[in-house]
Formats: C-alpha cells, sequence, structure tokens
C-alpha cells in the first residue's frame, strides 16, 4: 500500500488556481478510477475533477471557498502498489491559497471533513449585544445612563459591548446611528429587535458574480437607454406559433425573436458586438452573435452562451436556450457553453419589471434587458387602442458605444419587433 | 406673599442642596426651614455624631499609651474628657457647616425663609416665622423634603432620662450607666463612642442579634470589640417601661418569655429607627398619595400631585443623608425640564461603630435569593500593610468581593474594618461604572493604603489573589 498525492491539474486556459466548489467524496470513501473528486470552479464553469487512481481517500487538502493553486495537492489517496508519496516529499507543495478565514493546510493529523459553507451557524454580533431580558437591568456608568436618559432611549434596548454587557457612550452612538436608519426600535411597545446576524462566507459561484459585477461597475462607464416596443404583432405570431407547432418543437418565447432581431440589426453596429480589451486597448469586433442568455440558477446568476445565433431559425434558438438553461440550472454546462459570448441579454420573464438596468458581461460593450409585457392604452389616431407594450432597458460601454450609435440600434432592434415580417426578411 | 418657581421645604441634605441646583439652573427658588439649615444631618445627625464618635476614638487611643505606653508613646496620666468642651467643639463644626451652606444658597441665589410652613392646598403654604408676620408663598413646583424623626416607644417616651439621639449628642455631662434601646446603627455608634468615653453601656435589642440589616459576617468583627469590652447585648429583648427609684433608674425588659428584669442605668437611649416627618405641615391637605408611613413617589422623585416631587427620608428607606442630596439634585434637574430618573446601582451605606462597617450593593446571600450564581472573594486586613500600621489589622476587618459568576460584574463589595468607610466611595463608584472583577484587579493602588484590599479581594474571587 502506497500513498498517492493527486494534484490539481492545469483546468485550461493559463488557470493558475482554482476555487474548490463541493468536494464529491470524503476522507475515508473508497474511489474508483475516474470517479469525480471534486468540482473545482473556473471563471467560467465548475469543473468536475476525476481521480485518475483508484484507492481510499485519506486527506482533503482545503475546504470548498479555498483557492488550490494549479498542481498543488488536492487529495491524499492509499492506493495499491508504491504510489506516488516519495514525489511529495522530495518537492515541498505549494500549500494551497485559503480563502478567509485559513483552513488549515493538511499535514499529519488526519483532517475532519471539510465543514459545509452551506450551513453557516447563525450568531448574534458582538455576542454580547444581545437584548437583555426585561427586568435585568442594563450595565452602563452614570454619564451614560444620565446621557440615554436625556435621549429618551431605555438602555434596556442597548447592547453593550463592554464587559458583562456594560452599554458604552460609543454603544450608545451605534445604538443612536442604527435607530436613525430605521433598522432598530424605537419603543418597547413594538415587536422586540432582530437582532441575529448569519455569515455567510462568499464562495463559490457567488464570489465569481460579485467579481464580475464589481469589476464590471467599477470599469465601465455604463450608459442605459430605455424605450418601449409595442409587440402586439409580434404577440399574435408567437400566439400562432406556438398554438401551430409541431409537437416536437418547443414553445417560443420571445428571446428567439429578439435574438433574431440582434443578428439582423447588428451587422450595421459592429463596435456593439464586441469585446474590449481594456488593458491592451483594443476593441475585437465580431461577425458572429455569440449571445449570452443571462440565467438565474439555484446558486445564482450564470450566462451559457448561444453560439452562432446567425445561422439558427427561431425554433432552433429556442431548442438550444432551453438546453442551455436545463445545463445551467443542473450545473452541468461546459466552460464552452459559459464562454465565448459577443453580446448578452437579460431577462427576468414574468418579473421584468418596467425598467431594469442591466450591467454589461464584461468584456463585452452592450446587454438588452427585456421587460415585461403588459397591455397599455395607446393612441392610434384619435382613438385610444389596446396594445401590447414592452420595454427594452439595455446597458452600453460608454467608451466604445456613443449614446446616438447606442439609441439608433436599439431604435432598429423596435423596428423589427414592431414589424415582425422583417425579421424573417432577407 | 411670595411667588416662586419651586418652593423647596426643608433644609436638610435633600432640600439644600435640591434648592442650590434649582438655583444653578436658573430656577426662582425659594427654601424653607424651620430650624437651622444643613437639617438632621447636619445639626443633629450625622456630622455632630461623627464628631462625638472622633473624640471618643481619639480618646480611647489615648488611654493606650497611659503607663507603658504604645508606638512609642507613653503618658504619665489618664487622660481627661470633658463632654461639655466637646460639644462646644462640635457645634463649631456644626455652626461652620450651616454658615456654609447658608452661603452656598446664597450664591446660587436662593431665597431663604425661615419658619415653619403650612399648606393650605399642594402649591400654597404659609410660613409662620417668629421674628416677622406669617408670610404665604405660592410655588409652580413644591419639593417636599421634611425628612424624618427619631422614633419613639410608646412605653418609654421621651424626657430628661430617656433620650432620643438628638439628646443624646447634646449632653453635657457623661452619665454613667447608659442603656442603649436598638441595637441598629444609630443606636450602635452612639453607644459605643459613649463606652470609650468610659460610660457603662449596655445595649437592649428586640431582634436575635445586632445590625440585623446587616449580613452576620460583617457584623461578627462588632460583637467581638463589645465582647472583648465588656459591653452587654441582650438580643431578643425588648424594653418594657422605666422606673425611677431611690437608687435610680430601672429600665425594665424581657428576654424571650423569660420573667421581666430590670437594668439599673441614668439614662435612656431609645434608637429604634426613624419615622418620616409627615405631621403637622398640611399634607394631608396636597391630596398626595402615601406609600404606607411614607409619601408616594415615581422613578422621578414625583408625587400623584402634578409639580410636587418629595425627596430623602419622607420618601423611604434607606433614611441616608448622600441619598436625599442625590434625589435633591435629580428633581432640581427634572424640574429645570431635563429627562432624569433616580436609578442609581447602589446606595451605599456605613456604620461608623468600631470597627467600621460598609455595605455597598448586594452581599451574596441576597445574590443568590435572586437566583444569581456568584463568586466572592474576601481580603483581611490582617494582611494589609497599611491597616497593621494603623491600628487596624486586628479587629477580623475584611474586604469582601461579590460578583456574577458568569461575566464577573461586581454587584455588591462590603467591608468591616477600622478606617473601612472611607473606601465606601471606591466600592460605589466600582457598581455604577458597571465594574468586573477584572476591572478591580487591574486597577493599580497605592502601596501602602487601605485601598489595596479592594484588588486583593477581587483577585481572591478570581482564585489569585497575592497576598494571602
Amino acid at each position: 500500500m502506497g500513498k498517492y498525492v493527486f494534484r490539481l491539474p492545469d483546468i485550461g486556459e493559463g488557470i493558475a488556481e482554482s476555487e474548490i466548489a463541493t468536494w464529491r467524496v470524503q476522507v475515508g470513501d473508497r474511489v474508483s478510477e475516474d470517479q469525480p473528486l471534486a468540482d473545482m470552479l473556473t471563471d467560467k464553469a465548475a469543473v468536475e475533477i476525476s481521480s485518475p487512481v483508484a484507492g481510499t481517500v485519506l486527506e482533503l487538502r482545503g475546504a470548498p471557498g479555498d483557492k488550490i493553486p494549479v498542481g498543488a495537492p488536492l487529495v491524499v489517496l492509499e492506493v495499491e502498489g508504491a504510489g506516488n508519496a516519495r514525489e511529495e516529499a522530495a518537492s515541498a507543495p505549494p500549500p494551497p491559497v485559503p480563502a478567509s478565514p485559513p483552513v488549515p493546510a493538511a499535514s499529519t493529523p488526519p483532517p475532519t471533513p471539510p465543514s459545509m459553507p452551506a450551513a453557516p451557524t447563525p450568531r448574534t454580533d458582538p455576542p454580547a449585544a444581545t437584548m437583555r431580558p426585561p427586568g435585568v437591568k442594563p450595565v452602563a456608568a452614570p454619564a451614560v445612563r444620565a446621557r440615554a436618559r436625556e435621549l429618551g432611549i431605555e438602555l434596556q434596548y442597548v447592547p453593550g459591548s463592554g464587559p458583562a454587557g456594560r452599554i458604552t457612550h460609543a454603544d450608545l452612538d451605534a445604538y443612536l446611528r442604527q435607530r436613525a436608519e430605521g433598522s432598530m426600535p424605537a419603543a418597547p411597545a413594538r415587536p422586540a429587535a432582530r437582532t441575529a446576524v448569519e455569515e455567510v462566507r462568499i464562495i463559490g459561484l457567488r464570489r465569481k458574480i460579485a467579481e464580475a459585477m464589481q469589476r464590471a461597475k467599477q470599469r465601465i462607464p455604463h450608459f442605459a437607454y430605455v424605450e418601449e416596443v409595442d409587440v402586439t404583432e409580434l404577440e399574435a405570431l408567437r400566439a400562432h406559433l406556438n398554438q401551430t407547432r409541431d409537437p416536437a418543437q418547443p414553445k417560443l418565447t420571445l428571446l428567439p425573436f429578439l435574438l433574431r432581431a440582434l443578428v439582423r440589426v447588428l451587422p450595421r453596429f459592429p463596435q456593439i458586438n464586441a469585446t474590449y480589451d481594456d488593458e491592451a486597448g483594443v476593441l475585437r469586433r465580431y461577425a458572429a452573435v455569440h449571445c449570452g442568455i443571462a440565467t438565474q440558477t439555484a446558486q445564482g446568476l450564470v450566462v451559457p452562451v448561444l453560439r452562432h445565433a446567425e445561422t439558427l431559425d427561431v425554433w432552433q434558438m429556442a431548442a438550444q436556450i432551453k438546453q442551455l438553461a436545463d445545463a445551467a440550472r443542473a450545473g452541468k454546462a461546459t466552460r464552452e457553453q459559459l464562454s465565448g459570448s459577443t453580446i448578452t441579454i437579460s431577462s427576468l420573464g414574468a418579473l421584468g419589471g418596467i425598467v431594469s438596468t442591466p450591467v454589461i458581461n464584461a468584456p463585452e460593450v452592450a446587454i438588452v434587458g427585456v421587460n415585461k409585457i403588459v397591455e397599455r392604452a395607446v393612441f392610434r389616431g384619435a382613438t385610444v387602442v389596446p396594445r401590447q407594450m414592452m420595454n427594452l432597458s439595455s446597458s452600453f460601454d460608454h467608451r466604445i458605444v456613443d449614446g446616438h450609435d447606442a439609441a439608433s440600434f436599439i431604435q432598429a432592434v423596435k423596428q423589427h419587433l414592431e414589424h415582425p415580417a422583417t425579421l424573417f426578411m432577407e | 406673599m411670595i411667588d416662586t418657581r419651586v418652593l423647596v421645604v426643608g433644609g436638610g441634605p435633600g432640600g439644600y442642596v435640591c434648592a442650590i441646583r434649582a438655583g444653578q439652573l436658573g430656577l426662582d427658588t425659594t427654601l424653607v426651614e424651620s430650624g437651622r439649615l444643613g437639617g438632621t444631618c447636619l445639626t443633629r445627625g450625622c456630622i455632630p455624631s461623627k464628631a462625638l464618635i472622633q473624640a471618643a476614638s481619639r480618646f480611647d487611643a489615648l488611654t493606650r499609651h497611659v503607663g507603658d505606653g504604645h508606638m512609642g508613646i507613653s503618658l504619665a496620666a489618664a487622660p481627661r474628657f470633658d463632654l461639655a468642651q466637646a460639644v462646644r467643639w462640635k457645634d463649631g463644626i456644626v455652626e461652620r457647616l450651616s454658615h456654609g451652606v447658608a452661603g452656598l444658597l446664597k450664591k446660587a441665589k436662593v431665597r431663604v425663609v425661615y419658619g415653619h410652613a403650612c399648606f393650605s392646598d399642594a402649591k400654597t403654604c404659609t410660613v409662620t416665622r417668629s421674628d416677622a408676620p406669617p408670610l404665604r408663598i405660592r410655588a409652580e413646583h413644591v419639593v417636599l423634603a421634611t425628612g424624618s424623626v427619631a422614633a419613639p416607644l410608646p412605653h418609654l417616651p421621651y424626657g430628661p432620662d430617656v433620650l432620643s439621639s438628638t439628646e443624646a449628642l447634646a449632653l453635657t455631662e457623661l452619665p454613667r450607666r447608659l442603656v442603649v434601646v436598638g441595637a441598629g446603627y444609630i443606636g450602635l455608634e452612639l453607644g459605643i463612642a459613649f463606652a470609650k468615653l468610659g460610660v457603662e453601656v449596655s445595649f437592649v435589642e428586640a431582634q436575635a442579634r445586632i445590625l440585623p440589616g446587616y449580613d452576620a459576617a460583617l457584623v461578627r468583627p462588632v460583637e467581638q470589640w463589645l465582647r472583648t469590652h465588656g459591653i452587654a447585648v441582650h438580643v431578643n429583648t425588648r424594653a418594657l417601661g422605666i422606673e425611677r427609684r431611690a437608687d435610680g433608674l430601672h429600665l425594665s425588659v424581657q428576654t424571650g418569655a423569660d420573667p421581666a428584669r430590670t437594668i439599673a442605668c441614668d439614662k435612656v437611649l431609645v434608637a429604634v429607627g426613624r419615622r418620616p416627618c409627615t405631621q403637622g405641615w398640611g399634607l394631608e391637605q396636597m391630596a398626595i398619595d402615601m406609600n404606607g408611613p411614607f409619601v408616594k413617589i415615581d422613578a422621578r422623585c414625583h408625587t400623584s400631585m402634578r409639580n410636587v416631587w418629595a425627596i430623602g427620608d419622607l420618601v423611604g428607606e434607606p433614611m441616608l443623608a448622600h441619598k436625599a442630596s442625590a434625589q435633591g439634585e435629580m428633581v432640581a434637574e427634572a424640574i429645570a425640564g431635563h429627562r432624569r430618573a433616580f436609578d442609581p446601582v447602589a446606595i451605599p451605606a456605613v456604620c461608623f461603630t468600631e470597627p467600621e462597617i460598609v455595605a455597598v450593593g448586594l452581599t451574596p446571600e441576597q445574590a443568590k435569593a435572586q437566583g444569581i450564581a456568584v463568586v466572592t472573594g474576601q481580603f483581611p486586613l490582617a494582611a494589609n500593610g497599611r491597616a497593621l500600621t494603623m491600628d487596624a489589622g486586628a479587629d477580623g476587618g475584611f474586604v469582601r468581593v461579590t460578583a456574577r459568576a458568569d461575566n464577573h460584574l461586581v454587584l455588591g463589595i462590603h467591608a468591616v474594618g477600622a478606617h473601612a468607610s472611607e473606601l465606601s466611595g471606591e466600592f460605589a463608584h466600582a457598581l455604577e461604572m458597571g465594574a468586573v472583577l477584572e476591572d478591580l484587579a487591574h486597577t493599580i493602588h497605592v502601596h501602602p493604603t487601605l485601598g489595596e484590599t479592594v484588588p486583593e479581594a477581587a483577585l481572591a474571587a478570581l482564585g489569585r489573589a497575592i497576598h494571602i
């Protein structure tokens, strides 16, 4: 019997480190060759890492959320034969880069199974700062008591940070601030204040989303543009197609039609179907329309990519959108399916609201948001008629896309959507 | 006829402090005092008794230097004590303090009216004056601070031979034998002082032990002092009456169910407590709710009548000057529109017995009765260097700290020992500041002082006292 140290393999495209999403095995598990050991996160996707050997898991090096450099030990297995553990002794491996807080870099003592971030321990903050039960006198110096009384504050409801829950002037200040923000009860007659604070480590997909959103908002001067579109005729067409469709065909949503409009319009606006490498100072304008479809999953937002939309008809698009969404929601989307978009559509469906301000999926330069369709009273000549109306809320990278071009682009999309026959006329 | 914003009735430590603070706050204030400024405390209570106790202790200490001497000091003859002279000395102190109060009131622009106030309604009184016609005063706010008087025993009425503490402090000649009825703090303080001056003192106490309000461990050194000085203490004993016979006074007493017997004496001091002064000044005209014998107040010392406030002994236990002063100051600020309430963590109490007792906050027993788990630490004065140099280490004195077991919040600090009264401020301060044991333990105290016992007691509670 020997030890086999399994190191994180290179999972592609210059990735230097990867985050542990979930362990698929536990210490003591018997694994067979090619059995998944862990899901590792890259910028775009969760990648399944499989065991190259059969054996028993001795150690898991890290907890979900930890970033592991490529080439660092990930799992130690006990295997038949000599294993490769001597190699480990020869070249001291780089330790895993701990995501805060550090997780002990495993060594001789057998590590306990990693704690799951999905079950964070709720706690109050700080521990001493709990509400006193009625009848327990608050502890505070006379000056603090006098000041509280002058302010009309019942110290009973002020969390104390000092020893034995002693309330300081600073605690009183904090309470005043919080009360001003409306998060604390002003009078004891109201329901008891909720003071529990739950700490949730932002790891995995959520961290990716957070980083991407922050990068986009920090770096890209967003230009927002909202226009309303009369989709009465488009909706009539869609309803007709759905009623008469082959049962094998997927149901059509609005998205394939919007995609079709983009495919028709984008060749006239090459700077909008593009990615901007702002560090290199290079804009890549694409002939192909690889459209990201913002998709909500149980873990959070992911953006699978419909590739070469220009080659697909609405039925194919509908089928592929469904396929991509299903894969994303199941966490099975591949890295290829999650990268390479040139423009993105964001649609909240029935939750679309009136206006949204979508965040650009960097390094792209445009994102088109779909708001909900509502029937509104619209003037047609001298009469008011009911029409199906929908807003498009879009954001553009103002470094690349001028307001005039953005508006022209959306107006062109609008023309196609309001006259759906033009979507299909070459 | 005077119209005033604030009328304070009674110039004791509650009333005069209230009036000064009201004056400071710019309120038009009138104070009515029927006797001398300073009230019971200053003219016939705290200050006079401490003067007498000091004289007695000095005299007692000097007697230890007679003959072979002590500390290298020896006296050839026994010291002599002249009570009349001591009383003159005491009166000088009282005079000086009373004048001081008058000066402070003047500085605060308080109008002082000397005479006896009697209310016709809650906001109007008439002051009967000895040297001027009656004066009507109408006030927007009335602060009642009439204090208390010594409670009499029905079968032992005050007279030439049956004294209250007031008369006891005004004696010009020492009685040969004194029986003190009531071994509470007033009776013990005065009785011990007279004993030190050579009076043959005995105590009669209806309850099972002296100082029934204090916990037994604190009282033990006092009991020991009484025992070693041959002072008789008759507990579980009631005073039945007094009889003057040819051979002098005889106080008839009964212990439990035993047959009555008599104690021969020259004077009897009755010190069975004090009762609030609620009679003779028109309280019944004011439509104010009562709380037993006391005036009923809320947390701001406000009575049931709008803009009528009451403070001090009139509103309940503890009947202590410093409580009255704190309430008086608070009420003045409340009248001036500040949001105030009387919410001390502790009202410290001191018995100027031999040795002295200090009680601040909860005793371990009181805390346990409230369901609080406590830790305690005790440090003996016998292990304190300064106490030994002050002859304060041999009477069984100690400092005891009581704290919550869970978070070490200090709930009470108690002490017994010579000079321990001067530690009371630190004790009260610790409680008011919400100190924990570690706060006391980590505060550097001067060596050598009695105060070093405080961190030592806290360390003892933490299980790591240095000097025991």
